[in-house]
């Protein structure tokens, strides 16, 4: 597998509070990748980093040469007095004919919101219309940050049962940025915890049993993924490392 | 104003009314625009503190002996310049830090100018705009403003509008989003400075602001909201004018309130 990405020895602090130190990652062409954390772990910072929107203070960001990355940030506000239509938000992604942006706006399923005001979308939809943006650009690479935040329930799952088709129809890699837990973590081929430092990494199966998992999310959390793990026959520990603390206030 | 009623009552008036009316429409050409996109990137307070550095611009123009609209241009561009550096510097909230700026600005300015008790300079013109008293040289450097500013925001557009809808996304997506912000910033000043040679300091950011609000309600596009926005911006230019001369009040604020009846119309 190529790897479409990959960082090392990341450090970021503003002013003095350390956010992030020592931190590795890579995704790989077709992998999907969960970044997982508490609030305040570091997860947002490192996506920018990884974006480019925002400098390292130390280590590397090494991309395969010519990447073309699609990329759902959080739910964004657009100003009430910019009358912007679905077609052209989406089309603000380079140079689209109209057949192109409504082909992708079919594909993530609001053809029908076309030529309707951006402002006027529904939580759902509205990342629907950010993921069709996103897809456009054919990219090799999909960050995405929290994509099912202002989803209601039953939207989510939906909005997720959508992401793993057109991951697997794109054949992109995936790194996602997420909260919840049981809904991800069936997807993901790796999970990675993240809390200023990396604290596991592994098959969402393995987490369940990982301690530093267990410390992170609490038990309710790694009893969320072992329902996950019924078809695994087996189990390792993936970050089993005694040396390392993983006590987290 | 006076020296108008007087021209108005003793000479032919055509002269100076189609100065007036042709610096106005040029000024609403580029502010509607330019004034859609303030309202979008919600920098009205931005534009507002440009405009209280352009009365240090006539002051210190008048002191180093330079043309006081040149004198304006390069206070606007040095001091938009110093307070996107600061803003992005600065633990302040925006509103704070432009508060700030723009009154300092204003009263240098001021303190500046009355150590020159060598010159006359009209203040209330410079402050509310006095647009029956425009030369043909403002003319020209109103019209060269415009449309420098017009072709920039014209080649502008596309990566500006990405950079306005979400600046991250544009930044990924390959647009050099702080070129962009910086031109936009260096055009907005220019403007302006431009503008506020004819509705005065106090008065330019009603003139980029308020046209571009009247126009959202008719606009499905922010091309059409642009567009209308000239128009209505031209439509506020001409009846500000009229007014002011059939009625004899200052030419800037006449512009200003019917520029706001026009608002308050779209509003219907």
């Amino acid at each position: 597998m190529t790897t479409l990405i990959e960082a090392r020895g990341l450090a970021k602090s503003f002013d003095t509070r350390a956010v992030l130190s020592d931190v590795a990652i890579a995704v790989a062409q077709g992998e999907i990748v969960t970044l997982i954390g508490p609030n305040g772990a570091g997860k947002t910072v490192l996506l920018r980093i990884l974006l480019g929107l925002e400098a390292a203070d130390a280590g590397t960001v090494e991309r395969k040469p010519g990447l073309t990355i699609g990329y759902m940030p959080q739910k964004i506000e657009i100003d009430a007095n910019l009358p912007l239509s679905v077609a052209r938000f989406v089309g603000l992604a380079g140079s689209y004919t109209k057949p192109q942006i409504a082909e992708m706006l079919a594909e993530t399923g609001i053809a029908a919101r076309l030529e309707a005001p951006i402002q006027a979308l529904s939580g759902g939809e509205f990342q629907r219309a950010l993921l069709a943006r996103a897809l456009l650009r054919q990219p090799q690479l999909l960050v995405l940050d929290e994509p099912a935040q202002g989803v209601d329930v039953t939207g989510q799952e939906a909005l997720y049962d959508l992401l793993a088709r057109v991951v697997a129809r794109h054949g992109c890699g995936v790194l996602l940025v997420s909260h919840d837990l049981h809904l991800v973590m069936a997807r993901a081929d790796r999970v990675v915890c993240l809390n200023g430092h990396v604290c596991c990494t592994g098959k969402p199966a393995a987490l369940g049993n990982d301690p530093a998992f267990a410390a992170l999310f609490g038990a309710r959390g790694a009893a969320s993924v072992a329902v996950y793990r019924h078809n695994h026959d087996h189990e390792h520990a993936v970050c089993a490392d005694p040396a390392h603390d993983h006590r987290h206030g | 104003m006076q020296c108008a009623q007087i021209r108005h009552t003793t000479t032919a008036m055509d002269d100076f009314v189609w100065r007036a009316l042709a610096a106005g429409l040029g000024l609403a050409a580029i502010a509607g625009p330019l004034g859609s996109f303030v309202l979008w990137r919600r920098m009205a307070f931005f534009g507002d503190a440009l405009a209280h550095s352009a009365l240090l611009g006539v002051a210190l123009g008048f002191l180093l002996h330079v043309d006081v609209n040149l004198g304006m241009v390069a206070m606007c561009v040095a001091f938009a310049l110093a307070l996107t550096g600061l803003l992005a510097r600065s633990r302040l909230a925006p509103d704070t830090l432009l508060s700030i700026s723009a009154f300092t600005a204003l009263s240098a300015g001021l303190v500046v100018l009355s150590f020159l008790d060598t010159v006359r300079v009209d203040l209330i013109g410079y402050l509310f705009g006095d647009l029956l008293a425009v030369s043909t040289s403002d003319l020209v450097w109103i019209w060269g403003g415009a449309l420098v500013a017009l072709g920039g925001l014209a080649a502008l557009w596309r990566p500006l509008l990405a950079t306005t809808v979400h600046a991250d996304l544009a930044a990924v997506e390959g647009t050099r989003v702080g070129h962009v912000r910086l031109c936009f910033v260096l055009l907005l000043a220019l403007v302006v400075a431009v503008a506020a040679k004819i509705v005065g300091a106090l008065l330019v950011t009603a003139l980029l602001i308020v046209p571009a609000a009247a126009a959202r309600r008719f606009a499905r596009s922010p091309e059409q909201m642009a567009i209308g926005a000239a128009a209505i911006g031209a439509l506020s230019v001409t009846g500000g004018l009229v007014a002011s001369l059939l009625l004899d009040t200052p030419s800037g604020p006449s512009i200003v309130l019917t520029a706001s009846l026009l608002f308050a119309l779209s509003l219907l």
